[in-house]
């Protein structure tokens, strides 16, 4: 049982839960992730990147976005409350040294597991160039922890809503052009872009990391639910990865995997809404 | 063979034992010999299709006690060579024929402490029961005395009447042990270190604790509850177990020792990785480690479909690679889950397949249909990389390799191919890597298995370990007798 601290909405769909975990705030590291789950007997067990601790206070935070079940009904818990299972940390974490010059990538959520490699990566001493990509300006988090970060922030959205009307790549491309080019870039966000940014440093040799967010049921390699394709080997993401190296990443094998469940999933979800409106239906 | 219920089985069985007991006379070898081996009453196999209930129902009194006089009580007694953690057989299967139950379990208990749980699922039949008198006389090993499921009644009529006691616990030693894992192994090992004063606390990486019989081997071959009830009086004797908790990244084997002061650990952490067979299309929708199939099953419970949020996909027609218990679970498993067809492939024959005789049966009762000599070489998907067919090769027998079975050669040019949307590759387990990878100095197998000597001690000092993450894959009862020797040599560290 871990205690939830304190809750904050950062956007429509996306939220902060700081939760009481000492062992974990102790031993994690940037890259690292929990697995967490809300039900012994019957809930799904969901991994989140750990986005931030603190080894003093005993605790970690937690920034997901409300796609389904699992993370629609954290969402409605609330400080005081106590989330049943959190397992952690899970993963290798990201090999961060001074590379020179890394270029960050953050896509929707992808900002939130981004934040403690991109603060990693500061303190190695890189030179910090961050992207940062969301649908609209209301979807976008974390601006001005990045912005901490960043020598340089580059920010779009995808309807021009708030920064540059692009997509995350365009401005990934004009960087690799640059001379000398960037040492290294990571990219974290949905696998779609993961997939676009990996075949836009392809060309210009810069080594591009990314981290995957495969379903996962165990995370400790016993399931191989989270199995993936990286240079025609098969690998599990809870125990080889996340991180991988993007060029090697299999991603339109990984897309289908993520669907499996897209059915179902969508019923249990619609689920929950219809019983969240019967709810206040009724009072 | 038609399906007799329970109520015919125990209607023979009383008739008969009513006409023994009417004697008086103690009964001669011959006698003994004639006394027909009772069957095991089970669920009908067309109703046990479509439920997660015990397919095994469990002897009569009368059926264990008819079993049991089948004995003839060999001054040899082969049969405990054959166990594992050598039972006193003739011993208790006596105790049992006189109906003195209680001390046929009391007799169990000194060497085993898991009953309910072996007599259900050990190989009996390569075990206890192999070299069976009464088995090699009526020429079938099918005919042995059935010491497993006497183990069984005695263990489930002990557990029900609620008379089982909590064990003594010695005065406190001050001394503090961690056993991570928490499957027969580690089970094992907290009981006997905690009964000797020591604290134990127990580390589980999973939400529940019980390793493969939570996880694994699915309710209709062992009901949770069973396991559950070890898990109970466990706690009740003052182990502390702490689910959630992964050796290696909560907390390092070190930090153990030297942070929390650990005076020594047992690690039992089981088999884990599944093996894939690395052939084209493994990783298509629809590609299950059973691992992966058996956990969502079990331990998330998909098979209750309204209330489990991790589900399985319904399949129309799965084939299970593999022909070992944990390939039988899953075959059996995806029936359950009304697959229309299931499909087992097996590169050998049924004679080399490694699963238990009555999972083979139960198995074949349920519709699994078996293909021997046969072997996947591609899985192919459709357009939206969900498995639409598996592309098969055929086999014959050469000569045998270093395990002594003959070796599967594959046909050239046999290949056919099936029609399947569901794949669940059950070949077997590698070694967890996590310990060793955060524990350098300690010492393994080039396969990742931990070495450890004859006490059960690895190379890292008051380090033990046992079960499959040092045998690879094996049995319960092989991980529970590991278990007992590193908790002998542990409390006798202890003691010192
Ligand atoms: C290592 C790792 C770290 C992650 N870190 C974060 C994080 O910090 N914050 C965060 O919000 N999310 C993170 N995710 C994704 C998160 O695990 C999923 O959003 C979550 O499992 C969805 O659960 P659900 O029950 O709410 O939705 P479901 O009902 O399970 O799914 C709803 C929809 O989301 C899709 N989906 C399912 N699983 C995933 C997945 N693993 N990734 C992406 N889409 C998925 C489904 O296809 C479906 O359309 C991470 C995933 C991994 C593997
Ligand atoms: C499907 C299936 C069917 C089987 N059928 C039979 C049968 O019929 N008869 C039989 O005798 N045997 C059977 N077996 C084999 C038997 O279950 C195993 O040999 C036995 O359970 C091994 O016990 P163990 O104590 O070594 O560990 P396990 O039972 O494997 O338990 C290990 C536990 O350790 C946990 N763990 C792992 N790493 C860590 C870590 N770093 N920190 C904390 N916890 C960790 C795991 O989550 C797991 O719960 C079957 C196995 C399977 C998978
Ligand atoms: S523990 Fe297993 S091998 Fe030993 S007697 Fe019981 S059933 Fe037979
Ligand atoms: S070998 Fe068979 S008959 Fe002989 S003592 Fe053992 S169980 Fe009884
Ligand atoms: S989640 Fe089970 S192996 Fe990775």
């Amino acid at each position: 049982m871990n205690k939830i601290l304190e809750k904050k909405q950062l956007s429509n769909e996306v939220f902060r839960m700081k939760v009481h975990a000492p062992l974990i705030a102790e031993e994690r590291k940037p890259g690292q992730f929990v697995i967490v789950q809300l039900d012994s007997d019957f809930g799904e067990r969901i991994p989140l990147t750990i986005a931030d601790a603190n080894t003093a206070e005993g605790t970690i935070t937690l920034i997901f976005q409300t796609v389904g079940k699992t993370t629609h009904n954290l969402a409605d818990l609330n400080p005081g409350d106590a989330i049943q299972n959190l397992l952690g940390p899970l993963g290798r974490p990201t090999h961060i040294e001074k590379f020179g010059t890394v270029v960050c990538v953050g896509g929707g959520i992808g900002v939130a597991p981004l934040h403690p490699i991109a603060e990693g990566m500061k303190k190695a001493g890189n030179k910090m160039i961050i992207i940062m990509g969301a649908r609209n300006k209301e979807l976008l988090i974390m601006e001005d922890l990045m912005g901490k970060i960043a020598d340089e922030l580059i920010i779009c959205t995808d309807d021009g809503s708030y920064g540059r009307k692009c997509l995350v790549t365009e401005p990934l491309k004009e960087i690799c052009e640059r001379v000398p080019k960037p040492d290294m870039a990571v990219a974290i966000g949905p696998p779609i872009m993961m997939k676009f940014c990996a075949q836009t440093t392809k060309p210009y040799n810069v080594p591009t990391v990314v981290s995957l967010n495969t379903i996962m049921i165990d995370g400790t390699g016993m399931c191989g639910g989270c199995r993936v394709t990286v240079g025609g080997k098969t690998k599990f993401v809870c125990v080889d990865g996340p991180e991988f190296d993007g060029h090697q990443v299999d991603f339109d094998n990984m897309m289908k995997r993520l669907g499996a469940y897209k059915n179902l999933e969508d019923k249990a979800h619609e689920k929950c809404h219809l019983e969240e409106s019967m709810v206040k239906a009724k009072k | 063979m038609s399906h007799k219920d329970k109520e015919q089985l125990a209607g023979e069985a009383n008739e008969l034992m009513s006409k023994i007991l009417s004697t008086g006379k103690q009964l001669s070898p011959k006698e003994r010999l004639a006394i027909p081996a009772q069957e095991m009453p089970s669920q009908d196999p067309d109703k046990r299709r479509g439920n997660m209930s015990e397919v095994a129902l469990g002897y009569t009194p009368e059926q264990t006690r008819l079993e049991a006089m089948r004995c003839l009580k060999c001054k040899t007694a082969p049969c405990i060579e054959g166990c594992p953690v050598r039972i006193d057989i003739p011993g208790f299967v006596s105790a049992a024929a006189e109906g003195n139950f209680q001390k046929s379990i009391d007799i169990i208990k000194k060497n085993s402490l898991l009953p309910a749980v072996c007599g259900r699922v050990c190989p009996q039949e390569v075990q206890c029961q192999l070299n069976c008198t009464v088995g090699k006389s009526l020429k079938s090993v099918d005919k042995a005395v059935s010491i497993g499921r006497i183990e069984r009644f005695v263990a489930d009529l002990e557990r029900k009447s609620d008379k089982q006691e909590t064990p003594a616990i010695k005065p406190q030693t001050g001394k503090k042990v961690a056993v991570i894992g928490s499957g027969p192994a580690s089970i094992t090992v907290a009981a006997d270190v905690r009964r000797e004063g020591h604290a134990v606390t127990m580390f589980e990486a999973f939400h529940k604790p019980g390793g493969v019989m939570m996880y694994g081997i699915p309710e209709f071959r062992l009901p949770k509850a069973i396991v559950e009830k070890e898990i109970n009086t466990l706690k009740s004797m003052g182990v502390e177990i702490k689910t959630s908790f992964v050796v290696g990244r909560t907390r390092k084997l070190r930090d153990l020792i030297d942070k929390d002061g650990f005076d020594a650990v047992f690690i039992g952490t089981g088999a884990g990785l599944p093996k894939f067979m690395n052939i084209e299309g493994e990783n298509l929708v629809g590609v299950y480690s059973a691992n992966e199939f058996l956990t969502r099953v079990n331990l998330m419970r998909a098979y209750d479909r309204e209330n489990a949020d991790t589900p399985v996909a319904y399949s129309r027609k799965v084939v299970v690679l593999g022909g070992g218990n944990v390939a039988m679970d899953a075959a059996r498993s995806a029936v359950r889950l009304g697959a229309q067809d299931v499909h087992l492939v097996y590169r050998r024959t049924e004679v080399e397949m490694p699963a238990r005789i009555e999972e083979v049966r139960h198995a074949k009762e349920e519709g699994v249909i078996f293909h021997i000599l046969e072997n996947a070489k591609r899985i192919l998907g459709d357009e939206k990389g969900h498995v639409k067919a598996m592309e098969c090769l055929r086999y014959e027998l050469g000569a045998p390799d270093d395990s002594g079975r003959r070796r599967p050669v594959e046909i050239r040019g046999s290949e056919f191919t099936m029609e399947v949307d569901t794949v669940i590759v059950a070949i077997g387990n590698d070694s967890n890597p996590l310990i060793k990878q955060t524990t350098p100095e300690m010492v393994t197998t080039k396969w990742g298995n931990i070495i450890v000597d004859e006490n059960g001690k690895t190379s890292v000092d008051r380090v033990y370990a046992g079960g499959d993450i040092v045998l690879g894959a094996a049995t319960v009862i092989l991980a529970m007798g590991q278990g007992r020797t590193a908790a002998a040599s542990i409390n006798k560290l202890l003691a010192s």
